[in-house]
């Protein structure tokens, strides 16, 4: 797999963009068309849930981490978890906890990644959640099998597991990423269902895309005057 | 489509402008005297002004409204803006497009070319509404001459080529601009096109709609991620928005000139609301300039189908529209640039 350098990094919480419609992912990453407007909303929304980086919740058994900062070079994607969850670890598991600082024992990490929504039935949430277990096992040399997305609408968690389909699904996402952002090409329209609850359908207009009219045609009727109309 | 937001325009020489957790405030002797929130405002404009606090400026920049600075005459001064925006490969493109000429003529024939339609079309609708107030012969010849005038522009091989045909019109144009007046003929005349400084009402009340019409074209550049300075026909001088000039080229007589003619014509104006200086210099009194600015808010609401896209939209996201079908042209989605026809 390829190793990305710090330059080439996307924004981790893209691929759900991209799990949606590649079109928009590359409206907000490419063409950064009033992505300042997507990020202040998502940004404040992120503040909201995620209080301070530097207050860490603890308990016996359970360290949340909140705001953790994730980069993975082989999927190319730096980003902020929303929360991290530790659970401590009765006994030593092989490649699934790891040490923490100041603490005793062993602990398996699980990201928590908070949607305002409700669950939906793609899995555009479930990647993003991958990238960050998978950032989080490169960074902290662990694997991670399972982690969360709370919904804000119905107020639950559900449990995600990191499997091989995700996986692959994941990177298969990451690697289309990588390709259309070297090639600065924003993908044409194609118009479908997921457009109407899209919310950059202004800014891409699905419908003028996939009607083109021509333009040379448009030029001479617009020039052509009838001789009485002159 | 994007929906049409106001902009506010500022017109109090003592305001300040302020901002309260997501509404933006004009103060006046630290009284409150307006009250907006941020997200019903496309851009400020701001005449004459006492100042704005940083943190106004800092939501504007957030939420991507344009805030300009303008004389209390409406001569241009600046703005404030975040970031450059946008995909810097899409400007690339048009740094490399406004750098051939091929590439820069084609665009120029097609802003001009719908210039010189719009003002036929201008001309044309005077002649149909009101034969009887008019010299019909004198510009039925003009209508003529120039509708006859694209198909010349087609043959034109560069910059100036297109220039010299663009001139020709708008003299045409213009010597028959008197006639579109049925109204306060004598106060209103305008003897030649001339801005700096204006030397007739007319001119006067041109300048302050081109320069309201260059602030709308500038942000829409830059909302669609062009950069307005790096224009095809207008060539680069610094602090000039050449682009907008040259997107604006297709609008000035839709937009401008007939909402001027119309202020006149229903007496929304008056020659009594214009000051004329000792030197023959022409400038708008504060009761005029708000009368414009009410009446460039209406017009901007007005909604008309987009003769090339043929769906509905008010007029005052036109500006936006050709600035995105440029962008589109550039990045590959069309095949060419469709300038804005009015018929």
């Amino acid at each position: 797999m390829a190793i990305y350098s710090e330059d080439d990094f996307l924004m981790l919480s893209g691929i759900q963009h991209m799990a949606f419609c590649e079109r928009q992912w590359a409206l907000i990453h490419i063409e950064q068309v009033w992505s300042e407007n997507v990020r202040t909303v998502e940004g404040k929304h992120l503040h909201e849930r995620t209080d301070d980086p530097f207050e860490d919740e603890s308990r016996k058994t359970l360290r949340v981490v909140r705001a953790m900062p994730l980069v993975s070079h082989t999927l190319g994607l730096r980003g902020i978890a929303d929360v991290v969850e530790f659970y401590q670890s009765k006994e030593y598991e092989a490649g699934k906890v790891c040490r923490l600082e100041d603490r005793t024992g062993w602990w398996r990490p699980a990201p928590v990644e908070y949607k305002r929504g409700r669950p939906k039935r793609d899995d555009r949430d479930a990647v993003q959640l991958c990238a960050q277990a998978m950032a989080l096992e490169e960074m902290m040399q662990v694997s991670v099998v399972s982690g969360f997305l709370f919904y804000g609408q119905t107020k639950h968690r559900e449990s995600i597991a990191i499997d091989a389909t995700l996986r692959q699904h994941t990177v298969a996402l990451t690697q289309r990423m990588h390709q259309l952002f070297r090639e600065g090409i924003t993908p044409k329209a194609k118009k479908g269902k997921h457009c109407s609850q899209c919310s950059l359908v202004e800014q891409c207009q699905p419908y003028w895309m996939t009607q083109h009219r021509s333009v040379e045609a448009y030029l001479a009727r617009m020039c052509c005057v009838e001789e009485e109309d002159r | 489509m994007r929906r049409l937001l106001n902009t506010l325009y500022v017109t109090m020489p003592d305001a300040y402008l302020a901002c309260d957790g997501e509404n933006v405030l004009i103060k006046a002797q630290d009284e409150i005297k307006f009250r907006i929130p941020v997200h019903n405002l496309e851009g400020i404009v701001c005449f004459g002004f006492a100042g704005a606090s940083p943190k106004l400026m800092y939501l504007c920049c957030e939420r991507g409204v344009a805030l300009s600075f303008l004389t209390g005459y409406g001569k241009f001064m600046g703005r404030v803006t975040g970031n450059v925006s946008g995909n810097v490969l899409l400007r690339r493109t048009q740094y490399r497009w406004s750098d051939d000429n091929n590439t820069a003529v084609r665009l120029s024939r097609r802003f001009i070319a719908a210039k010189i339609m719009n003002s036929r079309a201008v001309l044309h609708r005077v002649l149909r509404d009101h034969p009887e107030a008019v010299d019909q012969d004198s510009l039925r010849r003009a209508i003529q001459l120039l509708a006859g005038m694209p198909k010349r522009l087609e043959q034109a091989k560069d910059g100036d080529a297109v220039r010299g045909i663009e001139g020709e019109a708008a003299r045409l144009y213009f010597t028959h601009f008197n006639e579109l007046l049925l109204s306060q003929k004598d106060d209103f005349q305008i003897a030649d096109r001339n801005r700096r400084p204006p030397t007739d009402r007319m001119n006067a009340l041109l300048s302050f709609l081109y320069t309201l019409l260059t602030h709308e074209s500038v942000a829409a550049l830059e909302s669609v991620g062009l950069d307005p300075q790096v224009g095809f026909l207008h060539r680069d001088r610094p602090g000039r928005p050449s682009l907008a000039l040259d997107i604006m080229e297709e609008l000035r007589p839709h937009f401008a000139d007939r909402l001027a003619v119309t202020l006149v014509n229903r007496n929304q104006i008056s020659a009594k609301g214009f000051v004329i200086k000792e030197n023959g210099t022409v400038l708008m009194d504060d009761d005029t300039r708000k009368a414009v600015l009410t009446a460039w808010q209406k017009r901007k609401q007005e909604e008309i189908v987009h003769p090339y896209l043929e769906i509905k939209i008010p007029l005052g996201l036109i500006p936006y529209v050709q600035a995105m079908l440029l962008a589109r042209y550039m990045r590959g989605d069309l095949e060419d640039y469709p300038p804005f026809f009015w018929k």
